[in-house]
């Protein structure tokens, strides 16, 4: 057992997203190493210019919802997730693409951010970071 | 040994610990590391981190909300 958190990210959603990172990003602090593998409406955050692009989970009234949480957390300073992801790739923080969505949604390596992608994957990938980890979460 | 000062006043969570954790990494060891800071949560958890990190906390100090908390490397 290694001292790693390993989260699948499933949901696009904003709210959830922001919970993933921040997370990961406190694991990270606490010495931990971490995995995020961005699977099905999760990896369409990973397209270029698509990380702010998520609703939120619940009471998203067509964005109106959204919109009203986005500037409380502001008024909260709370980081957005550009900082969040920002600082998850400094402390060495690894995210893992799945193949089969980016088949079923026929997206292409280079509609996604290359940059911060570490491993293109399937289920078998996951399960390898995963049991070796005592901390895993779905989101 | 150099003494490293980082402000994380005003930031919330989980800004505060993130940026612990970057002083620490960058840190030689013996240095201390001093974070001044306003984040409750923050205050609790930082030296949760250092433990963690195996790290000494050498003081924790508050005066009018604002903590200031020094680490050893």
């Amino acid at each position: 057992m290694e001292d790693k958190t390993t989260i699948v990210v499933q949901s696009g959603d904003m709210d959830k997203l922001y919970s993933a990172l921040i997370i990961s990003n406190g694991s990270l602090a606490m010495g931990m190493e971490v995995s995020l593998y961005f699977t099905f409406w999760g990896l369409l955050r990973l397209k270029k210019g698509g990380l702010n692009k998520g609703p939120l989970s619940k009471m998203n009234f067509l964005s109106l919802g959204r919109r009203m949480i986005l500037s409380r957390m502001k008024k909260n300073n709370v980081a957005s997730l550009d900082h969040l992801l920002d600082d998850f790739k400094e402390l060495g923080g690894r995210i893992i693409a799945c193949e089969m969505t980016m088949g079923i949604m026929g997206i292409q390596r280079s509609d996604l951010r290359e940059d911060l992608i570490d491993e293109y994957g399937a289920v078998g990938t996951y399960i390898k970071e995963a049991r070796d980890s005592n901390i895993t979460l779905f989101i | 040994m150099a003494e490293i000062h980082i402000n994380v006043t005003g930031e919330n969570c989980p800004v505060p610990l993130v940026e612990t954790r970057k002083a620490v990494k960058k840190a030689q060891p013996g240095d201390i590391i001093e974070i001044t800071g306003s984040n409750s949560a923050s205050k609790k958890e930082i030296p949760m981190a250092a433990a963690a990190l195996k790290l000494k906390v050498v003081s924790i100090e508050e005066t009018d909300g604002i903590w200031k908390i020094k680490i050893e490397k």
